[in-house]
Protein backbone atom coordinates (compact mmCIF):
# COMPACT_ATOMS: atom_id res chain seq x y z
CA UNK A 1 0.00 0.00 0.00
CA UNK A 2 1.29 3.46 -0.64
CA UNK A 3 1.57 6.14 1.98
CA UNK A 4 -1.40 7.60 1.25
CA UNK A 5 -3.92 4.55 0.88
CA UNK A 6 -2.55 3.36 4.38
CA UNK A 7 -3.14 6.79 5.95
CA UNK A 8 -6.86 6.57 4.25
CA UNK A 9 -7.03 3.46 5.87
CA UNK A 10 -6.26 4.51 9.09
CA UNK A 11 -8.27 7.32 8.88
CA UNK A 12 -11.52 5.22 7.99
CA UNK A 13 -10.75 3.24 10.43
CA UNK A 14 -10.01 5.76 13.41
CA UNK A 15 -13.72 7.08 12.04
CA UNK A 16 -15.82 3.99 12.43
CA UNK A 17 -13.93 3.25 15.84
CA UNK A 18 -14.69 6.39 17.09
CA UNK A 19 -18.25 6.65 16.29
CA UNK A 20 -18.71 3.00 17.95
CA UNK A 21 -17.01 4.17 20.97
CA UNK A 22 -18.63 7.88 21.26
CA UNK A 23 -21.29 9.80 20.19
CA UNK A 24 -21.73 13.21 20.75
CA UNK A 25 -24.59 14.69 22.16
CA UNK A 26 -25.96 18.33 21.33
CA UNK A 27 -27.85 19.90 24.42
CA UNK A 28 -29.53 22.98 24.29
CA UNK A 29 -29.26 24.36 28.10
CA UNK A 30 -31.25 27.03 29.13
CA UNK A 31 -28.91 29.79 30.43
CA UNK A 32 -29.56 29.72 34.27
CA UNK A 33 -28.54 25.78 33.91
CA UNK A 34 -25.07 26.77 32.56
CA UNK A 35 -22.87 26.01 35.59
CA UNK A 36 -24.28 23.20 37.09
CA UNK A 37 -24.56 21.84 33.38
CA UNK A 38 -21.06 22.52 32.57
CA UNK A 39 -19.86 20.05 35.68
CA UNK A 40 -22.55 17.34 34.65
CA UNK A 41 -21.12 17.40 31.47
CA UNK A 42 -17.45 16.88 32.09
CA UNK A 43 -18.67 14.13 34.82
CA UNK A 44 -20.97 12.23 32.14
CA UNK A 45 -18.15 12.80 29.33
CA UNK A 46 -15.42 11.38 31.48
CA UNK A 47 -17.97 8.63 32.66
CA UNK A 48 -18.71 7.30 29.36
CA UNK A 49 -16.22 8.05 27.19
CA UNK A 50 -19.12 10.35 24.69
CA UNK A 51 -18.54 13.98 23.47
CA UNK A 52 -21.27 16.07 24.66
CA UNK A 53 -21.78 19.79 23.03
CA UNK A 54 -23.61 22.63 25.38
CA UNK A 55 -25.17 25.62 23.84
CA UNK A 56 -26.41 28.50 25.82
CA UNK A 57 -29.61 30.76 25.42
CA UNK A 58 -32.64 31.81 26.71
CA UNK A 59 -35.30 28.74 26.96
CA UNK A 60 -37.32 31.00 24.16
CA UNK A 61 -34.80 31.46 21.71
CA UNK A 62 -34.13 28.03 21.92
CA UNK A 63 -37.77 26.81 21.42
CA UNK A 64 -38.02 28.95 18.12
CA UNK A 65 -34.19 27.60 16.89
CA UNK A 66 -35.78 23.97 17.71
CA UNK A 67 -39.07 24.56 15.67
CA UNK A 68 -36.76 25.67 13.02
CA UNK A 69 -34.64 22.80 12.65
CA UNK A 70 -31.78 23.55 15.40
CA UNK A 71 -29.67 20.10 15.44
CA UNK A 72 -29.76 19.85 19.14
CA UNK A 73 -30.53 16.03 20.59
CA UNK A 74 -31.67 17.37 24.27
CA UNK A 75 -33.27 20.40 26.02
CA UNK A 76 -33.28 21.82 29.24
CA UNK A 77 -35.77 24.27 29.48
CA UNK A 78 -35.87 26.66 32.53
CA UNK A 79 -39.77 26.28 32.46
CA UNK A 80 -42.28 23.02 31.98
CA UNK A 81 -43.73 24.96 29.08
CA UNK A 82 -41.63 25.16 26.01
CA UNK A 83 -40.62 21.14 26.70
CA UNK A 84 -44.74 20.81 26.81
CA UNK A 85 -45.39 22.29 23.45
CA UNK A 86 -42.54 20.73 21.59
CA UNK A 87 -43.88 17.38 22.36
CA UNK A 88 -47.44 18.79 21.45
CA UNK A 89 -45.48 19.92 18.22
CA UNK A 90 -44.40 16.39 17.91
CA UNK A 91 -41.02 17.54 17.89
CA UNK A 92 -39.97 15.43 20.67
CA UNK A 93 -40.13 12.19 22.21
CA UNK A 94 -43.12 11.19 24.35
CA UNK A 95 -42.38 10.09 27.32
CA UNK A 96 -39.05 10.99 27.43
CA UNK A 97 -40.63 14.89 29.64
CA UNK A 98 -38.89 14.85 32.97
CA UNK A 99 -37.97 17.47 35.84
CA UNK A 100 -34.48 17.80 36.37
CA UNK A 101 -34.47 20.58 38.81
CA UNK A 102 -36.40 23.08 40.35
CA UNK A 103 -34.84 26.57 40.82
CA UNK A 104 -34.84 28.68 43.98
CA UNK A 105 -35.01 32.13 43.99
CA UNK A 106 -32.73 34.59 46.40
CA UNK A 107 -33.13 38.44 46.53
CA UNK A 108 -29.65 39.62 46.49
CA UNK A 109 -27.44 42.56 46.80
CA UNK A 110 -23.54 43.03 46.00
CA UNK A 111 -23.08 44.81 48.96
CA UNK A 112 -22.74 42.61 52.00
CA UNK A 113 -24.65 44.67 54.52
CA UNK A 114 -27.28 45.66 52.58
CA UNK A 115 -29.96 42.71 52.77
CA UNK A 116 -31.20 41.32 56.37
CA UNK A 117 -30.88 36.99 55.69
CA UNK A 118 -34.15 36.61 58.02
CA UNK A 119 -36.22 39.49 56.19
CA UNK A 120 -37.47 41.44 52.93
CA UNK A 121 -37.87 44.46 55.23
CA UNK A 122 -35.00 46.05 52.80
CA UNK A 123 -38.09 45.97 50.24
CA UNK A 124 -40.01 48.78 52.25
CA UNK A 125 -36.77 50.41 53.79
CA UNK A 126 -36.75 52.30 50.03
CA UNK A 127 -33.02 52.64 50.42
CA UNK A 128 -32.61 51.77 46.54
CA UNK A 129 -33.07 53.24 43.47
CA UNK A 130 -33.58 49.88 41.29
CA UNK A 131 -34.79 46.37 41.84
CA UNK A 132 -33.46 44.09 39.01
CA UNK A 133 -35.16 41.49 38.06
CA UNK A 134 -35.81 39.16 34.48
CA UNK A 135 -38.61 40.27 32.48
CA UNK A 136 -41.76 37.84 34.17
CA UNK A 137 -43.24 37.85 30.34
CA UNK A 138 -39.79 35.45 29.30
CA UNK A 139 -37.85 33.79 32.35
CA UNK A 140 -39.93 32.02 34.88
CA UNK A 141 -37.87 33.40 37.68
CA UNK A 142 -38.74 36.94 37.06
CA UNK A 143 -42.47 35.27 37.33
CA UNK A 144 -41.96 34.08 40.80
CA UNK A 145 -40.25 37.54 41.24
CA UNK A 146 -43.29 39.63 40.60
CA UNK A 147 -45.49 36.80 42.83
CA UNK A 148 -43.04 36.95 45.60
CA UNK A 149 -43.47 40.85 45.69
CA UNK A 150 -47.44 40.42 45.54
CA UNK A 151 -47.40 38.11 48.16
CA UNK A 152 -45.36 40.07 50.60
CA UNK A 153 -48.09 43.01 49.42
CA UNK A 154 -45.22 45.74 48.01
CA UNK A 155 -45.41 44.98 44.52
CA UNK A 156 -47.39 48.98 44.21
CA UNK A 157 -44.25 50.47 46.47
CA UNK A 158 -41.33 49.15 44.45
CA UNK A 159 -43.03 48.96 40.88
CA UNK A 160 -41.39 52.29 39.60
CA UNK A 161 -37.72 51.16 40.63
CA UNK A 162 -38.04 47.71 39.03
CA UNK A 163 -35.81 47.51 35.84
CA UNK A 164 -36.21 44.14 33.87
CA UNK A 165 -33.29 41.52 32.22
CA UNK A 166 -34.59 39.59 29.36
CA UNK A 167 -33.07 36.84 31.08
CA UNK A 168 -32.23 35.85 34.37
CA UNK A 169 -28.40 36.39 33.47
CA UNK A 170 -28.94 39.82 33.07
CA UNK A 171 -31.18 40.65 35.50
CA UNK A 172 -27.85 39.55 37.70
CA UNK A 173 -25.77 41.71 35.66
CA UNK A 174 -27.58 44.39 36.51
CA UNK A 175 -27.02 43.78 40.00
CA UNK A 176 -23.41 42.79 39.94
CA UNK A 177 -22.35 46.23 37.79
CA UNK A 178 -24.17 47.77 40.61
CA UNK A 179 -26.29 49.54 38.70
CA UNK A 180 -29.23 48.03 40.51
CA UNK A 181 -28.55 48.29 44.19
CA UNK A 182 -30.68 45.12 44.91
CA UNK A 183 -32.38 42.31 42.68
CA UNK A 184 -34.21 38.63 42.23
CA UNK A 185 -32.07 36.57 40.91
CA UNK A 186 -31.57 32.33 40.72
CA UNK A 187 -30.18 31.48 43.84
CA UNK A 188 -27.75 28.91 41.07
CA UNK A 189 -26.14 32.49 40.13
CA UNK A 190 -25.15 33.23 43.85
CA UNK A 191 -24.81 30.24 45.53
CA UNK A 192 -21.66 28.39 45.28
CA UNK A 193 -21.12 24.98 47.83
CA UNK A 194 -23.90 25.65 49.45
CA UNK A 195 -23.26 29.34 50.57
CA UNK A 196 -24.00 33.01 49.33
CA UNK A 197 -20.31 33.81 47.43
CA UNK A 198 -20.43 37.54 48.08
CA UNK A 199 -22.83 40.14 49.07
CA UNK A 200 -25.89 39.56 50.97
CA UNK A 201 -28.94 38.14 50.27
CA UNK A 202 -32.38 36.88 51.53
CA UNK A 203 -33.73 33.58 50.38
CA UNK A 204 -37.33 33.75 48.96
CA UNK A 205 -39.14 31.12 50.81
CA UNK A 206 -40.90 28.44 48.77
CA UNK A 207 -44.32 29.68 49.66
CA UNK A 208 -43.94 32.69 48.07
CA UNK A 209 -43.78 31.73 44.56
CA UNK A 210 -45.07 29.00 42.38
CA UNK A 211 -42.24 26.02 41.88
CA UNK A 212 -39.62 26.68 39.17
CA UNK A 213 -39.55 23.79 37.66
CA UNK A 214 -37.36 23.25 34.83
CA UNK A 215 -37.96 20.12 32.35
CA UNK A 216 -35.77 18.66 30.33
CA UNK A 217 -36.70 16.19 26.86
CA UNK A 218 -35.57 14.04 24.00
CA UNK A 219 -35.46 15.92 20.79
CA UNK A 220 -37.29 13.96 17.38
CA UNK A 221 -33.66 14.08 15.91
CA UNK A 222 -32.22 11.92 18.70
CA UNK A 223 -34.68 9.15 19.22
CA UNK A 224 -32.15 6.53 18.15
CA UNK A 225 -29.45 8.50 19.98
CA UNK A 226 -28.29 6.25 22.99
CA UNK A 227 -25.61 8.86 24.20
CA UNK A 228 -28.29 11.20 24.14
CA UNK A 229 -30.74 8.86 26.19
CA UNK A 230 -27.94 8.28 28.60
CA UNK A 231 -26.98 12.11 29.38
CA UNK A 232 -30.75 12.56 30.25
CA UNK A 233 -30.77 9.47 32.75
CA UNK A 234 -27.05 10.82 33.89
CA UNK A 235 -29.26 14.18 35.12
CA UNK A 236 -31.19 11.96 37.08
CA UNK A 237 -28.63 9.97 38.65
CA UNK A 238 -26.92 10.95 42.57
CA UNK A 239 -23.81 12.09 41.38
CA UNK A 240 -25.77 15.12 38.89
CA UNK A 241 -28.28 15.72 41.88
CA UNK A 242 -25.23 16.28 44.31
CA UNK A 243 -24.11 18.63 41.78
CA UNK A 244 -27.63 20.55 40.98
CA UNK A 245 -28.02 20.78 44.82
CA UNK A 246 -24.30 22.27 45.10
CA UNK A 247 -25.70 25.09 42.99
CA UNK A 248 -29.12 26.09 45.68
CA UNK A 249 -31.41 24.15 42.77
CA UNK A 250 -33.63 20.83 44.55
CA UNK A 251 -35.53 18.69 42.99
CA UNK B 1 -54.28 49.39 14.67
CA UNK B 2 -51.34 48.75 16.91
CA UNK B 3 -51.55 47.71 20.23
CA UNK B 4 -50.64 50.58 23.00
CA UNK B 5 -47.36 48.75 23.74
CA UNK B 6 -46.10 48.60 20.12
CA UNK B 7 -47.51 52.21 19.72
CA UNK B 8 -45.55 53.62 22.68
CA UNK B 9 -42.28 51.67 21.27
CA UNK B 10 -42.81 53.12 18.56
CA UNK B 11 -43.06 56.63 19.14
CA UNK B 12 -39.85 56.07 21.40
CA UNK B 13 -38.09 54.90 18.72
CA UNK B 14 -38.89 57.59 16.80
CA UNK B 15 -37.94 59.94 19.62
CA UNK B 16 -34.91 58.65 20.60
CA UNK B 17 -33.96 58.20 16.85
CA UNK B 18 -34.58 61.78 16.10
CA UNK B 19 -32.77 63.38 18.99
CA UNK B 20 -29.43 60.94 18.45
CA UNK B 21 -29.77 62.08 14.66
CA UNK B 22 -29.51 65.73 15.73
CA UNK B 23 -26.94 65.92 18.47
CA UNK B 24 -24.78 63.19 16.20
CA UNK B 25 -24.95 65.79 12.74
CA UNK B 26 -24.19 67.97 15.56
CA UNK B 27 -21.16 66.70 16.99
CA UNK B 28 -19.91 64.43 13.91
CA UNK B 29 -19.78 68.12 11.44
CA UNK B 30 -16.33 69.30 13.25
CA UNK B 31 -14.68 65.65 13.56
CA UNK B 32 -15.93 65.14 9.91
CA UNK B 33 -13.87 68.51 8.82
CA UNK B 34 -10.85 67.98 11.05
CA UNK B 35 -10.36 64.54 9.52
CA UNK B 36 -10.97 65.61 6.16
CA UNK B 37 -8.61 68.53 6.20
CA UNK B 38 -5.67 67.32 8.56
CA UNK B 39 -2.18 66.49 7.70
CA UNK B 40 -2.02 65.57 11.06
CA UNK B 41 -0.50 61.66 12.00
CA UNK B 42 -2.69 61.02 14.80
CA UNK B 43 -5.50 61.14 12.18
CA UNK B 44 -5.43 57.18 11.33
CA UNK B 45 -5.56 56.66 14.71
CA UNK B 46 -8.99 58.95 15.37
CA UNK B 47 -10.33 57.44 12.53
CA UNK B 48 -10.00 53.90 13.40
CA UNK B 49 -11.71 55.06 17.10
CA UNK B 50 -14.91 56.53 15.33
CA UNK B 51 -14.87 53.47 13.23
CA UNK B 52 -14.75 51.21 15.77
CA UNK B 53 -18.46 50.41 16.65
CA UNK B 54 -18.87 49.53 12.92
CA UNK B 55 -17.07 46.39 13.86
CA UNK B 56 -17.59 45.67 17.74
CA UNK B 57 -20.42 43.40 18.64
CA UNK B 58 -23.10 45.80 20.10
CA UNK B 59 -23.55 43.64 23.14
CA UNK B 60 -19.59 44.42 24.14
CA UNK B 61 -20.16 48.38 24.02
CA UNK B 62 -23.55 47.60 25.85
CA UNK B 63 -21.27 46.09 28.39
CA UNK B 64 -18.65 48.42 28.77
CA UNK B 65 -21.43 51.22 29.02
CA UNK B 66 -23.53 49.03 31.95
CA UNK B 67 -20.10 49.67 33.91
CA UNK B 68 -18.82 52.63 32.55
CA UNK B 69 -21.70 54.51 33.75
CA UNK B 70 -22.94 52.44 36.74
CA UNK B 71 -21.82 53.65 39.88
CA UNK B 72 -18.49 52.33 40.25
CA UNK B 73 -17.49 53.55 36.58
CA UNK B 74 -15.51 56.88 35.58
CA UNK B 75 -18.58 58.45 33.95
CA UNK B 76 -21.07 57.33 36.75
CA UNK B 77 -18.62 58.60 39.02
CA UNK B 78 -18.66 62.14 36.81
CA UNK B 79 -22.82 62.01 36.34
CA UNK B 80 -23.45 61.47 40.12
CA UNK B 81 -20.52 63.92 40.91
CA UNK B 82 -23.07 66.54 39.13
CA UNK B 83 -26.06 65.35 40.50
CA UNK B 84 -27.36 64.04 37.71
CA UNK B 85 -27.16 60.37 38.89
CA UNK B 86 -26.53 57.15 36.85
CA UNK B 87 -27.53 56.92 33.56
CA UNK B 88 -28.14 53.02 32.34
CA UNK B 89 -32.14 52.90 32.83
CA UNK B 90 -32.67 56.45 31.84
CA UNK B 91 -33.87 58.10 28.15
CA UNK B 92 -30.42 59.94 28.41
CA UNK B 93 -28.65 56.93 29.02
CA UNK B 94 -29.73 55.49 25.66
CA UNK B 95 -29.07 58.75 23.84
CA UNK B 96 -25.65 58.44 25.15
CA UNK B 97 -24.96 54.89 24.18
CA UNK B 98 -26.51 55.72 20.65
CA UNK B 99 -24.35 58.34 19.84
CA UNK B 100 -21.41 56.31 20.73
CA UNK B 101 -23.53 53.60 18.34
CA UNK B 102 -24.43 55.46 15.07
CA UNK B 103 -21.23 58.02 14.97
CA UNK B 104 -19.32 56.72 12.50
CA UNK B 105 -22.28 56.51 10.64
CA UNK B 106 -22.87 59.57 9.80
CA UNK B 107 -18.95 60.92 10.30
CA UNK B 108 -18.12 58.92 7.57
CA UNK B 109 -20.55 59.99 4.75
CA UNK B 110 -20.10 63.68 5.59
CA UNK B 111 -16.04 63.43 5.90
CA UNK B 112 -16.06 61.95 2.31
CA UNK B 113 -18.33 64.89 1.41
CA UNK B 114 -15.86 67.50 3.12
CA UNK B 115 -12.97 65.74 0.91
CA UNK B 116 -14.23 65.84 -2.21
CA UNK B 117 -14.39 69.88 -1.70
CA UNK B 118 -11.82 71.18 -4.18
CA UNK B 119 -9.26 73.15 -2.42
CA UNK B 120 -9.40 76.09 -5.12
CA UNK B 121 -13.27 76.97 -3.92
CA UNK B 122 -12.26 77.75 -0.49
CA UNK B 123 -8.41 79.30 -1.38
CA UNK B 124 -11.20 81.51 -4.15
CA UNK B 125 -13.32 82.71 -1.31
CA UNK B 126 -9.87 83.48 0.97
CA UNK B 127 -8.39 85.31 -1.40
CA UNK B 128 -11.89 87.47 -2.04
CA UNK B 129 -11.51 87.84 1.63
CA UNK B 130 -13.88 85.23 3.32
CA UNK B 131 -13.15 84.64 6.64
CA UNK B 132 -12.46 80.77 7.62
CA UNK B 133 -15.74 80.98 9.39
CA UNK B 134 -17.33 82.33 5.96
CA UNK B 135 -15.60 79.84 4.17
CA UNK B 136 -17.17 77.00 6.22
CA UNK B 137 -20.64 78.35 6.03
CA UNK B 138 -20.97 79.49 3.10
CA UNK B 139 -18.95 77.33 0.68
CA UNK B 140 -18.08 73.97 2.18
CA UNK B 141 -21.67 73.21 4.17
CA UNK B 142 -23.48 73.93 0.99
CA UNK B 143 -21.00 71.72 -1.38
CA UNK B 144 -21.30 68.49 1.44
CA UNK B 145 -25.13 68.46 1.83
CA UNK B 146 -25.56 65.39 0.05
CA UNK B 147 -23.26 64.03 2.87
CA UNK B 148 -25.14 65.56 5.52
CA UNK B 149 -28.31 64.24 3.75
CA UNK B 150 -26.50 60.76 3.69
CA UNK B 151 -25.27 60.58 7.20
CA UNK B 152 -28.46 61.70 8.96
CA UNK B 153 -30.63 59.28 7.53
CA UNK B 154 -28.07 56.25 8.20
CA UNK B 155 -27.56 57.51 11.77
CA UNK B 156 -31.66 57.62 12.10
CA UNK B 157 -31.43 54.52 10.28
CA UNK B 158 -29.19 53.17 12.08
CA UNK B 159 -30.07 53.70 15.87
CA UNK B 160 -33.69 52.67 14.68
CA UNK B 161 -32.44 49.32 14.29
CA UNK B 162 -29.70 49.37 17.59
CA UNK B 163 -30.82 46.20 19.49
CA UNK B 164 -28.03 45.06 21.55
CA UNK B 165 -26.63 47.96 23.34
CA UNK B 166 -30.67 48.96 24.88
CA UNK B 167 -30.74 45.49 26.04
CA UNK B 168 -27.63 45.81 27.63
CA UNK B 169 -28.40 49.00 29.33
CA UNK B 170 -32.26 49.46 28.86
CA UNK B 171 -33.54 47.65 31.79
CA UNK B 172 -36.54 46.91 29.00
CA UNK B 173 -38.66 49.74 31.09
CA UNK B 174 -41.98 50.47 29.13
CA UNK B 175 -42.09 54.88 28.04
CA UNK B 176 -38.16 55.02 29.03
CA UNK B 177 -36.01 52.39 27.73
CA UNK B 178 -38.28 49.42 25.78
CA UNK B 179 -37.99 50.58 22.08
CA UNK B 180 -39.11 49.00 18.97
CA UNK B 181 -36.27 45.98 18.71
CA UNK B 182 -36.20 45.10 22.48
CA UNK B 183 -40.09 44.87 21.77
CA UNK B 184 -39.61 42.08 18.85
CA UNK B 185 -37.17 40.59 20.90
CA UNK B 186 -39.78 40.42 23.77
CA UNK B 187 -42.25 38.72 21.24
CA UNK B 188 -40.38 36.03 19.86
CA UNK B 189 -38.61 34.98 23.70
CA UNK B 190 -42.43 34.95 24.57
CA UNK B 191 -43.71 32.84 21.83
CA UNK B 192 -45.93 35.43 20.56
CA UNK B 193 -44.98 35.46 16.63
CA UNK B 194 -48.02 36.81 15.94
CA UNK B 195 -47.38 40.45 17.43
CA UNK B 196 -43.58 39.69 16.36
CA UNK B 197 -44.86 39.34 13.14
CA UNK B 198 -46.47 42.77 13.00
CA UNK B 199 -43.47 44.94 14.27
CA UNK B 200 -41.32 42.91 12.13
CA UNK B 201 -42.52 43.84 9.15
CA UNK B 202 -42.97 47.48 9.93
CA UNK B 203 -39.54 47.83 10.93
CA UNK B 204 -38.85 46.05 7.32
CA UNK B 205 -40.84 48.41 5.80
CA UNK B 206 -39.14 51.39 6.85
CA UNK B 207 -36.07 49.80 6.04
CA UNK B 208 -36.92 50.01 2.66
CA UNK B 209 -38.34 52.94 2.71
CA UNK B 210 -35.05 54.78 4.23
CA UNK B 211 -32.68 53.17 2.05
CA UNK B 212 -34.77 54.39 -0.91
CA UNK B 213 -34.67 58.24 0.42
CA UNK B 214 -30.73 57.62 0.69
CA UNK B 215 -30.79 56.88 -3.02
CA UNK B 216 -33.10 59.22 -4.04
CA UNK B 217 -31.25 62.01 -2.52
CA UNK B 218 -28.08 60.31 -3.80
CA UNK B 219 -28.51 59.70 -7.22
CA UNK B 220 -24.93 60.77 -7.89
CA UNK B 221 -23.49 58.08 -5.80
CA UNK B 222 -24.28 55.82 -8.16
CA UNK B 223 -22.29 58.07 -11.26
CA UNK B 224 -19.37 58.48 -9.05
CA UNK B 225 -19.12 54.58 -7.88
Amino acid sequence: MTTIQKLLTTLFFLCTFSSVQAQTVMVAVAANFTEPMQDIAAAFDEETGNKTVLSFASSGKFFAQIKNGAPFDVFLSADTAKPLALEEAELSVKGSRFSYALGGLVLWSTNADFIDSQSPDVLTAGQFKHLSLANPKLAPYGLAAVETLNNLGVYDDVANKIVMGENIAQAYQFVATHNAQLGFVALSQVMKQGKLSSGSGWIVPKDLYSPIRQDAVLLKKAKDNDAAKALLDYLKSDKALAIIESYGYSH
Amino acid sequence: MFSDANLSAILLTTKLASIVTILLLLISTPIAWWLARTRCRAKVAIEALVAMPIVLPPSVIGFYLLVAMGPEGPVGQLTQALGLGTLPFTFTGLVIASIFYSLPFVVQPIQLAFENISEHYLEAAATLGANPLDRFLTIALPLALPGFLTGGILGFAHTVGEFGVVLMIGGNIPDVTRVVSVQIYDYVEALEYDQAWELSAIMIAFSFVTLLLLYLFNPNKRKTA
